[in-house]
């Protein structure tokens, strides 16, 4: 066999592999006698990166007969794939962005799903003497005024929402000139990372913060406390809402199928799963179910 | 490096025991950029042949677009076809978004001004004076080429193992167009960022260990085939 045969031989291979196998398929990968419908849910990394979803999900997919698709981004890309039809429902958490989705009738059906809690981590050293402060407002005007390394999200998330709501409640809009103030944008995951290398002060989800602890051995909780109980300050709830992208923009999209699943989330059954997840792994339940009280 | 030793381990346990996901995800990574590699360097050595051997009108505006091509950030080649193939796009009623053709769509695009921009380099190292020679012996065109492009064949075996690493490796067009989908779309460059935002370290290096295999293997493949044409 010559070499240029050899050549061809390994061009004709490679088409060959890639050729086979599920990357024809349009959605998904699965093969099934009753292919199940598929419905496309956007949301956040911080209920994808929990697990939650795969602990609940395959309830509702062989009730319905139907795969979920879970694409976990920052709330803003979500809110931004459901505008463009991409996905057929968001399970987001940013209520100004939510409230604003559906007045200008990109989505309707806002269902409250569930709710967390933020907490303000910093260094155990604490240099701003803030820990144990009950209200991140006041906290914040500590940092501020102590001028102690903050990390911020900075990519339009939920989290990174609710932080701007935090400073603009006490007359601070933090821009790049303040050099204390470290706009990273990135995910939740990235930015306690660097707070724990940098020794930064940040605002986190408490899920995702406990799922990350064990790397994060520069990090404490400052103001928030142990446990959902011990926050004692209402502006750091975290809730959750599910909502409908219009079916009347994109016809196409999995209306039906997509009222189910938002239906479905807010059932006694899914609630109940959802109060007890994360209790094995952190001792304590990540969401909690229905709305902040 | 408690975490290095626990990835090493972990990798091995994972492609002994045969864990599904992890052969799925790899599959899957193989079949992506396999596929899209074979669409580059369809396109990519001709183009570079044709560049680098021919003059045409346009050429220096053709090579510019090769090398910006070369090092244009492939999460801003995500987000267009991102906007090219959502429902809200021209190419929406495709309903190729989050499917495993967008990520080789998108990675053909990242991959071909790689291989064209190397192959052409690679035909206009070859010496003028073996284009004459096998012209004056009646070759045609297309002959001429295939002898230039042969004796330029390391250089050209290059581009292709440079476009391969280029979007095996890739992470920021896969994650935006194929949207990480547990047993759809996730490659191994996205579930490493998956597990890292996680905090499973020692999984997302397990991963990292199976594309750094991946990869060490293919260019061993080619070094030996290319010892071979030598």
């Amino acid at each position: 066999m010559s070499m240029r045969h050899r050549i061809v031989l390994l061009v004709m291979l490679m088409l060959f592999i890639g050729g086979c196998g599920a990357t024809n398929s349009p959605r998904g990968a699965i093969p099934n006698a009753h292919a199940p419908a598929i419905v496309r849910l956007a949301t956040t990394t911080s209920t994808a990166d929990s697990g939650l979803l795969e602990v609940i999900l395959p309830a509702f997919e062989q009730q319905y007969n139907a795969r979920v698709e879970v694409i976990a981004v920052g709330t803003g890309q979500a809110l931004k794939l459901g505008e463009n039809g991409d996905a057929d429902v968001v399970l987001v958490h940013a209520r100004s962005h939510e409230d604003a989705f559906v007045a200008k009738g990109l989505g309707i059906n806002r269902r409250n799903v569930m709710y967390n809690d933020f907490v303000l981590v910093g260094p155990v050293t604490d240099p701003a003497g803030i820990a144990g402060m009950p209200l991140a407002a006041e906290a914040f005007q500590t940092i501020a005024d102590t001028a102690a390394t903050f990390a911020s999200r900075g990519d339009d998330s939920g989290t990174h929402s609710k932080e701007l709501t935090i400073w603009h409640s006490i007359g601070i809009t933090p821009t790049a000139e303040l050099n204390w103030y470290q706009s990273l944008g990135q995910g939740m995951g990235e930015t306690l990372i660097t707070a724990n290398e940098q020794l930064a002060y940040t605002l986190a989800d408490r899920g995702t913060y406990l799922a990350l602890r064990d790397n994060l051995p520069n990090l404490t909780i400052v103001v928030g406390g142990e446990t959902i109980e011990d926050n004692h300050d209402p502006a750091l709830l975290n809730p959750y809402s599910v909502i409908l992208v219009n079916p009347e923009r994109y016809p196409d999209i999995q209306a039906e199928l997509a009222e189910q699943l938002a239906a479905w989330l807010v059932t006694d059954e899914t609630q109940a799963q959802i109060a007890t997840f994360g209790i094995d792994a952190y001792g304590q339940p990540l969401f909690f179910p229905g709305m902040a009280q | 490096m408690e975490d290095l030793f626990n990835g090493l381990q972990q990798a091995l346990a994972l492609i002994l025991d045969g864990d599904s996901e992890t052969w799925q995800i790899t599959l899957l990574s193989l079949q992506v950029s396999g596929v899209a590699l074979a669409f580059s360097t369809l396109i990519g050595i001709p183009l570079g042949a044709l560049l680098g051997l021919r003059s045409f009108q346009g050429r220096r505006l053709v090579i510019a677009l090769i090398y910006t091509g070369m090092g244009f950030p492939p999460v801003v080649i995500g987000l267009l076809v991102y906007l090219l193939l959502s429902r809200a796009g021209p190419l929406g009623f495709l309903g190729w978004l989050f499917t495993p053709s967008a990520m080789i769509l998108a990675q053909t695009i990242i991959s071909f001004p790689l291989v064209a921009g190397f192959t052409m380099a690679a035909v206009m190292s070859v010496d003028p004076a073996l284009r004459t020679q096998v012209t004056s012996l009646g070759a045609s065109t297309m002959q001429t080429t295939f002898a230039i492009l042969w004796e330029a064949r390391t250089g050209v075996i290059i581009s292709v193992i440079a476009g391969f690493g280029g979007i095996i490796s890739e992470v920021g067009a896969v994650m935006l167009v194929g949207g990480n989908i547990q047993g759809s779309t996730r490659v191994l460059t996205t579930a490493i960022v998956l597990e890292t935002r996680r905090g499973r370290f020692d999984l997302a290096l397990a991963l990292a260990f199976i594309l750094l295999a991946i990869m060490f293997a293919i260019n061993l493949l080619i070094l030996r085939l290319q010892g071979k044409l030598d």
